[in-house]
C-alpha cells in the first residue's frame, strides 16, 4: 500500500578506484542488486546523489557513458565531509547511489553537426560522459573537437583517456595547462582555456559548443564563443549547484523559476540568460 | 458541493467523543502560558477560546521538524538499509484557520511534484481538517489579498463558522462526510443560515505584483527591506507553506539514519557550495528569494501562490519584517 | 527625542557617519530596528520603552558594516554589548559612535556622543546594572527547584525549539561567521531539532556566552515559540560573575574569565 521511498539509495560496490590527480578520484560502481543492475538506464547529462554511509550524500554527474553497461562511474574532488569519507574508501566497499536525476544533453538534435567540447579542471567529468557517448555513436556527428585545460599537468583528469583521445583519428584533442603549470616534457599548449579556444577559432557553422568549467572559466569563454558567432541556443553547459534531494523538493537548487536538479543541470546559454545569475 | 449543517456547542462535545471513540487523536489550538499552540485535546473545553492563530502552523503534522527517511546498519563490506514505515496516526486537526488549511495544497504541490513523497502522503492520508472561520484579523493578516479569505473552504474537510449557540458546519469532502457519519444526529439542518466572518480588505493587487516581479529583480528595494533582517529561520519555520528541507546524516560506526529537517532559504549556508562560492552571499539576495519563490516562481511552476497571507512570519520575526507591509511597498514601487 | 534626531541629522549631514542605527515604529505597538542613511530619514527615529532589540548585533552584520561608520542609538544593554564587542576586537575603536539619550532625560534633550571605547567605558562605569525584576524572579524560582524539576522544566521548554536560531542571530555576541553549529567536520552538534539536537545547541550557546552575555534578554524575546532561553545565558553569566567577579560589557580591555589564568586561582588541581 505504501508508496516507494524516493530517498532510498541503491547499494553500490566499488569495483575500481582511479587516482586522477591530487585529491581527485574516479570510482567505478556496480549495483549490488542484480535486478537494479539490469534495469538501470540513464542518459548523458544526468547526475546522482552518492552516499558515504555515516556521513551523508554528495552530488556528482554520472561520468561514464550510458552506452557502457554494467557499471557507472563518478569522479569527485575531496572537498568536504562526504567527499573526504568517499576518498577513504577501498575497492569492495559499499556506497549509495540515487538517480539518475536531471535533464539530458539532446544528442538526437545534434546529429549531423560538429561538436566542440570545452572543459576546465574538475569539470571534465560531466563532459566525459557526453564525449564517450558521442564517440560510441560516432557516425551521428561530424567533427568532434575537445579543448581541455587544467591548472597544471598534475591536475589533468582522465590522463589515460586523454592519451587515447589524442591518438584517435576521428577527433581532435587540444590540451592546455595554465602558464606555470607545465612540466619540462609537456607537449600540449600553455595558456588559459578561453584564449586557447579563441586561438583555435572553431567555426560556429553547424556546430554545437558544450562548455563546462569553474565559474571564471565559463565567464571568460562565453564571450569568446559569442565573438566566434555561436548563437546562445547552440552553446550548452551543465551547472552545479548545492543540492540535497535531487528531486525538486528541498528548494536548495532553486534558481529563478528553475530547479537545477530537474530543469537542469543541462542548459543552453539562451535558457541561462533567462535565469538570474544565482548559480 | 458543500452540505451545510448546524452544529451546537453541545453537539461539538459529542463529535469530539465520537472522533476519539473512532481511534482518532484530536489536535487543536490550546492556551499554553499565554501562547496558542497546537496540542492534543480530549474535549472542546480544552480548546483555546478567542485565539487568532497558533504560533507554529499545522504543517508540522504532515511535515514534522524531524523525519527519519531511512536507517541502516554497517559492517565490513556490507550495508543493510531499512526503509521506515512512515508513522501516521489517524488525526483530526480541529480549529485550523482557513489560511493554514489552504496551505496544505501548497505543500502537496511540492511534495508530489514529479515524484511522490511517501512520508508526506502517508501523513496527509491520515489527517482530516475541521477548519474554523475567523472572526478577527490583525495587522499582519492578508489572506484576502492572496486568493483566500476568513471563511475560505480550501483545504478543510469540514469548515465551522461561529454562529449563535454553535457553528455553521460545511461538510466539504469525502473525509468530512466520513466524520459526519460517525455521529450524523449531531448535525442539524443548516440551510438558510448565513456564514459570517470578519471582513478583510485586500492590501494590494497580488496578480499585478506577480506580473511586476520579473522586472524588479535588480531593484535596490531588496537591500533596503532586508537591512534589518538577521537571517534566522523563524519566518520559514512558522510559515505553513515553507517546505525547504535539509537532509542530515547521524551515525556511529555500526549504524546510522538519514533525517529530514526544516531548512530556510534565509540562511547563508543554504546555497553555499563546497568550493566556498555562494550564489546568494548577501541577505538581500536571500530576502529577494523568499519573495520571488512565493510570489513568482511558485505560480509559474505549480499554478498557485506559495503564500496564504496568514501573517505568522510577521508575528514571529524578531525584527518585525512585516510581509504585508513589504509587499505593499513593492507593489507601489515604480517598476 | 528632538535632540536625538538633531544630533543624528548633524552626524549624517557632516558625513561623520554613513548611517544611524536606531528604532522606528513597527507593527502595532512594537518597535523595529531602523537605518537612517539620509538626513531626512532621521524623522522616523523613535526611542521609548517599547524599543527592545539589541542594536549592537548590527555592528557585526556585514551588510550594515559595509555602509560605513555607524551612529548607534544605544540602550544601556546595547552600550555594554558594543563595549564588549570592542574588547573582543569585533569593532574597531572609532568605527561606531554611540549615541546615548540619557535615561529619563530624553525630553530634556540630553544626548551624549561617545566616540571611543574609552569614553564608553567611562560612561558605563557610572552605572549599576540591575537584571530585570521578572527575570530575577524566574531565575530564583528555577534555582530553587530540585535538579530533577529543573531538568523536567528545560526538557519541556526545549521540546518546542525548532532550531530556527532566532536567539543566536539576534544576539550581539553571536557574531561568528562560521558558528559551531555550522561546522560539519566534525558535526559538533546535531542539526536536527530532536531532544539531543535542541539541548546540545542551547547548552553550547550558554557556555559560549558565559562571561560575555550583557543580559539584554533579546534571545528570549526573539524566540518565536516563547522559550525563555535568555535564562540559560543569564545563569551562565551570573555564574561567572559569582565565581570570578567579572561582568561582560564593562571594560574595553578583554579580561575573559574562562580564558585567563591567574597564579592565585582558587582551584588547586591546575597548579
Amino acid at each position: 500500500m505504501s508508496e516507494t521511498n524516493i530517498y532510498l539509495p541503491n547499494l553500490m560496490r566499488i569495483a575500481k578506484i582511479t587516482e586522477e590527480s591530487p585529491a581527485v578520484k574516479t570510482f567505478r560502481l556496480e549495483f549490488v542488486d542484480e535486478v537494479a543492475a539490469q534495469n538501470f538506464e540513464f542518459k548523458t547529462g544526468q547526475f546522482g546523489l552518492y552516499s558515504a554511509f555515516g556521513e551523508g550524500e554528495s552530488t556528482f554527474c554520472i561520468a561514464s557513458s550510458p552506452t557502457r553497461k554494467g557499471y557507472i562511474e563518478c569522479t569527485f574532488r575531496e572537498a568536504g565531509r562526504v567527499t573526504a569519507a568517499l576518498a577513504d574508501k577501498e575497492v569492495g566497499d559499499i556506497v549509495g547511489f540515487r538517480g539518475p536525476y536531471g535533464n539530458v544533453f539532446p544528442l538526437e538534435d545534434w546529429q549531423g553537426k560538429n561538436l566542440v567540447f570545452i572543459a576546465g579542471g574538475i569539470a571534465l567529468p560531466p563532459l566525459r560522459s557526453v564525449i564517450w557517448n558521442c564517440l560510441d555513436l560516432r557516425d551521428w556527428f561530424k567533427d568532434i573537437t575537445v579543448v581541455y585545460g587544467a591548472r597544471s599537468v598534475a591536475d589533468l583528469v582522465y590522463k589515460h583517456e586523454l592519451k587515447e583521445w589524442s591518438e584517435r583519428s576521428d577527433m581532435q584533442l587540444v590540451t592546455t595547462v595554465d602558464p606555470g603549470g607545465e612540466t619540462p616534457d609537456w607537449k600540449g599548449k600553455v595558456g588559459f582555456v578561453p584564449p586557447v579556444v579563441e586561438q583555435l577559432g572553431p567555426s560556429a557553422e553547424n556546430t554545437i559548443a558544450i562548455v563546462c568549467g569553474p565559474p571564471i572559466m565559463i565567464k571568460l569563454t562565453l564571450p569568446v564563443l559569442q565573438k566566434l558567432s555561436f548563437p546562445p541556443e547552440r552553446i550548452f553547459t551543465t551547472l552545479e549547484n548545492r543540492m540535497k534531494c535531487g528531486l525538486g523538493k528541498c528548494g536548495r537548487c532553486n534558481t529563478g523559476k528553475s530547479f537545477v536538479c530537474k530543469d537542469g543541470p543541462v542548459y543552453t546559454l539562451a535558457q541561462l540568460n533567462e535565469l538570474p545569475a544565482e548559480y | 458541493m458543500a452540505d451545510t449543517f448546524e452544529l451546537s456547542h453541545e453537539a461539538l462535545n459529542g463529535l469530539f467523543a465520537a472522533l476519539r471513540k473512532d481511534g482518532r487523536r484530536v489536535l487543536a489550538p490550546v492556551d499554553s502560558d499565554g501562547r496558542t499552540e497546537l496540542n492534543e485535546v480530549e474535549s472542546p473545553a480544552q480548546v483555546a477560546k478567542d485565539y487568532l492563530q497558533t504560533i507554529l502552523s499545522a504543517k508540522e503534522v504532515v511535515f514534522p521538524k524531524v523525519e527519519r527517511l531511512l536507517s541502516y546498519t554497517t559492517g565490513p563490506g556490507k550495508v543493510e538499509l531499512k526503509d521506515p514505515e512512515p508513522k501516521a496516526l489517524p488525526t483530526v486537526l480541529f480549529g485550523v484557520r482557513p489560511c493554514e488549511a489552504a496551505a496544505f495544497g501548497a505543500l502537496d504541490a511540492v511534495f508530489n511534484w514529479d515524484t511522490r513523497d511517501s512520508f508526506f502522503n502517508a501523513r496527509m492520508a491520515q489527517i482530516a481538517v475541521i477548519g474554523l472561520s475567523c472572526t478577527k484579523a490583525d495587522a499582519a493578516c492578508f489572506c484576502t489579498t492572496v486568493g483566500g479569505g476568513p471563511a475560505d473552504t480550501r483545504g478543510s474537510d469540514i469548515l465551522l463558522s461561529p454562529i449563535e449557540g454553535g457553528f455553521l458546519a460545511e461538510v466539504l469532502t469525502e473525509k468530512g462526510r466520513s466524520i459526519q457519519a460517525l455521529a450524523p444526529e449531531l448535525f442539524q439542518d443548516g440551510r438558510g443560515i448565513d456564514k459570517t466572518a470578519v471582513k478583510l480588505d485586500k492590501a494590494f493587487d497580488q496578480p499585478a505584483l506577480t506580473a511586476k516581479l520579473p522586472g524588479m529583480f535588480d531593484s535596490a528595494l531588496w537591500v533596503d527591506q532586508s537591512l534589518r533582517c538577521i537571517g534566522c529561520g523563524a519566518c520559514a519555520f512558522v510559515c505553513p507553506t515553507c517546505v525547504c528541507f535539509d537532509i542530515q546524516e547521524e551515525a556511529d560506526p555500526k549504524q546510522g539514519q538519514r533525517l529530514r529537517c526544516w531548512d530556510s532559504c534565509g540562511y547563508r549556508m543554504f546555497t553555499l557550495h563546497a568550493s566556498g562560492h555562494n550564489p546568494r552571499e548577501v541577505q538581500s539576495q536571500r530576502w529577494r528569494q523568499r519573495i520571488y519563490h512565493k510570489f513568482s516562481y511558485y505560480p509559474e511552476r505549480y499554478g498557485m501562490l506559495g503564500c496564504v497571507g496568514c501573517g505568522k512570519c510577521t508575528r514571529a520575526c524578531p525584527v518585525d519584517m512585516n510581509l504585508r507591509e513589504h509587499l505593499v511597498e513593492t507593489s507601489e514601487m515604480k517598476a | 527625542m528632538e535632540a536625538l534626531k538633531q544630533k543624528a541629522k548633524d552626524l549624517l549631514e557632516r558625513g561623520e557617519v554613513k548611517a544611524i542605527v536606531g528604532y522606528t515604529k513597527g507593527t502595532g505597538d512594537i518597535r523595529r530596528p531602523y537605518f537612517a542613511q539620509r538626513p531626512e530619514q532621521v524623522d522616523g527615529l523613535v526611542l521609548d520603552e517599547a524599543c527592545t532589540q539589541n542594536l549592537a548585533t548590527y555592528a557585526t552584520k556585514h551588510e550594515v558594516r559595509h555602509l560605513g561608520k555607524l551612529g548607534v542609538v544605544a540602550l544601556p544593554v546595547t552600550q555594554r554589548a558594543l563595549l564588549q564587542l570592542m574588547a573582543e576586537r569585533q569593532i574597531r575603536d572609532g568605527d561606531v559612535i554611540v549615541l546615548v539619550a540619557e535615561e529619563g532625560n530624553v525630553e530634556k534633550g540630553n544626548v551624549k556622543e561617545l566616540a571611543s571605547a574609552a569614553a564608553l567605558e567611562e560612561h558605563l562605569a557610572l552605572k549599576t546594572d540591575v537584571m530585570d525584576e521578572k527575570d530575577q524572579e524566574l531565575l530564583a524560582k528555577l534555582n530553587a527547584k530540585s535538579r530533577e524539576e529543573r531538568w523536567a522544566f528545560w526538557h519541556r521548554e526545549l521540546s518546542r525549539c525548532v532550531k530556527c536560531y532566532a536567539c543566536r542571530n539576534s544576539c550581539p555576541m553571536c557574531y561568528c561567521d562560521h558558528c559551531t553549529m555550522d561546522c560539519n567536520r566534525p558535526q559538533w552538534v546535531p542539526v536536527a531539532s530532536h531532544d539531543l539536537g535542541n539541548f546540545e545547541y542551547h547548552v553550547v550557546r550558554a557556555m559560549h556566552l558565559a562571561g560575555r552575555c550583557v543580559e539584554c534578554g533579546e534571545c528570549g524575546r526573539a524566540c518565536p515559540v516563547g522559550i525563555p532561553v535568555h535564562l540559560l545565558t543569564f545563569f551562565a553569566e551570573e555564574s561567572v560573575h559569582r565565581q570570578f567577579g567579572q561582568r561582560a560589557g564593562h571594560s574595553a580591555k578583554l579580561d575573559y574569565a574562562l580564558s585567563t589564568f591567574r597564579p592565585d586561582d582558587k582551584e588547586s588541581f591546575i597548579r
